[in-house]
């Protein structure tokens, strides 16, 4: 089962490797990781889009918060929280396609970056469902590269969950 | 305020924690901070390798529950200690190692004698440190002290730049650390601790299963009144010997791969299994499946992980285990007035026929058995030595025939399974207790893993007894080479041991053989005499085994008997 986890940790050097190096030394999963600073400066947030059982996700909160430099683990359910991730796609154009890109472009909200004589470069946002669905419409045409952000994610309503970095 | 080195600072930071005996060995990296030792009124203790250093201030950190302290240099210095903080993380135990590292302007440049300590470290500490600058020294050693010692205690790693170490400023001491991710909980939920007593109160036939957090916590006292006034027998794991006295009429010894046969009955036959600082580590349930398959299960420990971690939990209490038999001790004072043992008839009356089957039985014949020495070692000693042990057939032997009725006297590498632990463990608690009789219950295998610091031992007059059972072989390797492995003895005999007389001798320490079983009481008087090292040299039975003996992956109740 797949799942966001969204963590507030210290703003300083090793503390990226800390988290990784416990995903992979309890042979735990990571799909994407995302991480930059907060409003605060001293804090940053990071955004693990992970997979596993109940019992598999409870341990990854529970290590996750004995780590030093984590001040909050948010394990998200889905409904509760916003995410989304951006994509830079680089595909291919002809005069036969130029117009259906545009199209598929337009219809998920994207914009093209950068235009040159056989290929456009295209942004995209939006869930992880939306750039596969956009990902597998442009194939056909012959993308010849993709950059993809991972997952940042927030909580829905105007709680917050950034302040008073208290763990339970 | 005076103007001080990074030096200066580490050291008065050192005093302020209480610090008076550090374990280390010097290099260039570390100068200027040895320099400084002849203006502070700490001890230094030379090893003469970095490993021994962590293990001696680990050993010393078991028994006297204060924090052990090593100093190390940079690059190989540092990797030497990573076994050492290996040890003291799996097992829990509170070091600080302060490593040397080149200066900062060469960090990343391969520079020589440069190690990555912080990265290699990372996943065997609590947590570590890289000092940039001396602004931080102050408040990083205070942050380093508290996070070892508080919570679930462990190894942490400070690792410090030449330069920053020379550094001069205007020295502050720090009164107050904030660490804002780290806040570990003490106080157990009054919900929970009522949910656990009650189903105490319910259980027909509970057993206590006790580990290493009874120890850390300082909690003996209260589990053995807690334990006879609702008169609950109790299991200890191999970290928890010692937390509940080994003579005490509900003691069932130790349970697990080569638990007592009692213990691992009472586990699998109770109806509530209560764990108390301990973490279902797989030499403890075998087949995790059929491990108290008819119990409740209620688990207290200070760290969230190790709950529901192994084995589902039902009534799950994250605390301090001091903090939750004071909880209970309130909730006593009615229950307390039910006359228990009555209650409990029928359960003792089972566990009475578990005892009868003596599973720790052994025959002396023509050759000196190892139970044999350690029970004479128990003897002459009057249960009060502390005891360290290696790791193997020696670590289960002095586990199951040295009766512990105290706790912080039974030092042994639980987690890891370090070979080479013991001996050094050993020097570190003479350090700490002077007076006390330490001894080393040993291999002729594992022995000569650090058996350089011998050295140590006799420069610094530190009377460490070290017993080898000197069985000729790595002893429970071949055990399981023949029991699995249709006795393919593949890389495990010993035959081009050094004489362990002469060897002693040659460091300046007292050596002693016993070949036959009458040398065995007279070897060991000579020995708790000396006032010099000794190495006792038990020439044993070769292919001893250790037994009860659960087969890996069985459950704890298929028990291979002697």
């Amino acid at each position: 089962m797949k799942h966001t986890i969204s963590l507030l940790v210290e703003n300083k050097p090793g503390v990226l490797s800390r988290v990784s190096s416990l995903f992979s030394g309890r042979g735990f999963n990571i799909e994407s990781l995302s991480v930059a600073e907060t409003v605060d400066p001293k804090i940053s947030r990071m955004t693990i889009l992970t997979t596993g059982n109940d019992q598999i996700l409870e341990q990854i909160t529970k290590q996750l918060n004995k780590l030093i430099n984590v001040i909050k683990v948010i394990d998200f359910k889905s409904n509760e929280y916003v995410g989304r991730e951006l994509a830079l796609i680089k595909v291919n154009v002809t005069e036969e396609t130029r117009s259906e890109i545009i199209s598929i472009i337009d219809i998920f909200r994207g914009k093209v970056l950068d235009v040159s004589s056989g290929s456009y470069t295209v942004e995209v946002t939006g869930d992880e469902n939306k750039i596969t669905a956009v990902l597998d419409l442009l194939r056909p045409m012959g993308i010849k590269e993709v950059a993809r952000t991972g997952s940042a994610a927030l909580t829905r309503g105007s709680k917050t969950k950034t302040s008073k970095g208290k763990k339970q | 305020m005076k103007r001080k080195t990074g030096a200066q600072i580490l050291f008065e930071c050192l005093k302020k924690e209480g610090v008076t005996d550090i374990f280390g060995f010097p290099g260039g990296a570390v100068l200027d901070i040895y320099h400084q030792f002849k203006n502070y009124n700490i001890r230094h203790i030379l090893v003469r390798h970095e490993q021994a250093a962590v293990h001696a201030a680990d050993g010393y950190a078991r028994a006297t529950g204060r924090v052990g302290v090593c100093l190390v240099t940079s690059g190989p210095g540092a990797t030497n200690t990573v076994t050492g903080i290996a040890t003291a993380y799996m097992d829990s135990i509170p070091v600080v190692v302060f490593s040397g590292q080149v200066p900062t302007m060469l960090i990343g440049n391969d520079a020589f004698q440069e190690a990555d300590i912080v990265g290699i470290t990372r996943p065997c500490t609590k947590h570590n440190y890289l000092v940039k600058n001396v602004e931080e020294m102050a408040i990083t050693i205070r942050e380093a002290f508290h996070i070892a010692s508080s919570g679930r205690q462990g190894p942490v790693l400070i690792d410090l730049p030449k330069d920053v170490v020379n550094e001069i400023i205007q020295f502050n001491y720090p009164e107050h650390i904030n660490l804002q991710g780290y806040n570990p909980t003490y106080s157990g939920h009054l919900r929970q601790v009522n949910r656990a007593f009650s189903e105490i109160l319910e259980a027909k036939k509970p057993v206590i299963y006790a580990g290493g957090g009874v120890i850390s916590s300082n909690s003996s006292k209260e589990l053995s009144d807690f334990a006879h006034k609702l008169q609950i027998p109790v299991t200890t794991t191999l970290m928890g010997l010692g937390c509940f006295p080994g003579t005490d009429k509900l003691s069932l010894g130790m349970l697990g791969m080569h638990g007592t046969y009692k213990a691992n009955m009472a586990v699998t036959n109770c109806d509530l299994l209560i764990a108390i600082g301990a973490r279902f580590d797989d030499r403890v349930t075998g087949d995790i499946s059929k491990f108290a398959p008819h119990a409740k299960i209620i688990h207290i420990d200070i760290d969230p992980t190790s709950i529901s971690k192994n084995v589902r939990v039902d009534t799950p209490i994250v605390g301090d285990v001091r903090d939750i038999f004071k909880k209970f001790h309130v909730l006593l004072e009615d229950a307390g007035k039910i006359n228990w043992k009555n209650k409990r008839k029928s359960w003792f009356a089972q566990i009475d026929k578990w005892k009868s089957v003596h599973s720790l039985d052994y025959k002396q014949k023509d050759t000196i058995k190892p139970q044999y020495v350690v029970e004479k070692l128990y003897q002459l000693t009057d249960g009060n030595a502390i005891i360290s042990t290696e790791v193997g057939q020696n670590q289960m032997w002095a586990a199951q025939y040295y009766s512990f009725d105290k706790p912080r006297k039974f030092l042994t590498s639980g987690g890891l399974g370090t070979m080479g632990y013991g001996f050094p463990a050993a020097i570190g608690a003479q350090v700490a207790f002077p007076k006390e009789t330490v001894i080393d219950i040993a291999g002729d295998g594992s022995i000569q893993m650090n058996i350089q610091e011998l050295a140590t031992a006799v420069q610094y007059k530190l009377p460490v007894n070290i017993a080898i059972l000197n069985n000729g072989y790595l002893g429970m390797v071949r055990q399981w080479q023949e029991l699995f492995y249709d006795k393919n003895y593949a890389a495990t005999p010993l035959n081009t041991s050094p004489d362990f007389v002469k060897l002693a001798e040659a460091y300046g320490a007292l050596g002693l053989r016993a070949t036959k079983p009458s040398d065995v009481v007279p070897v060991i008087k000579k020995a708790l005499k000396s006032p010099k090292p000794v190495i006792m040299d038990f020439v044993v039975e070769p292919e001893e085994g250790v037994y009860p003996m659960v087969p890996a992956g069985a459950a704890i109740d298929e028990m291979i008997l002697l």
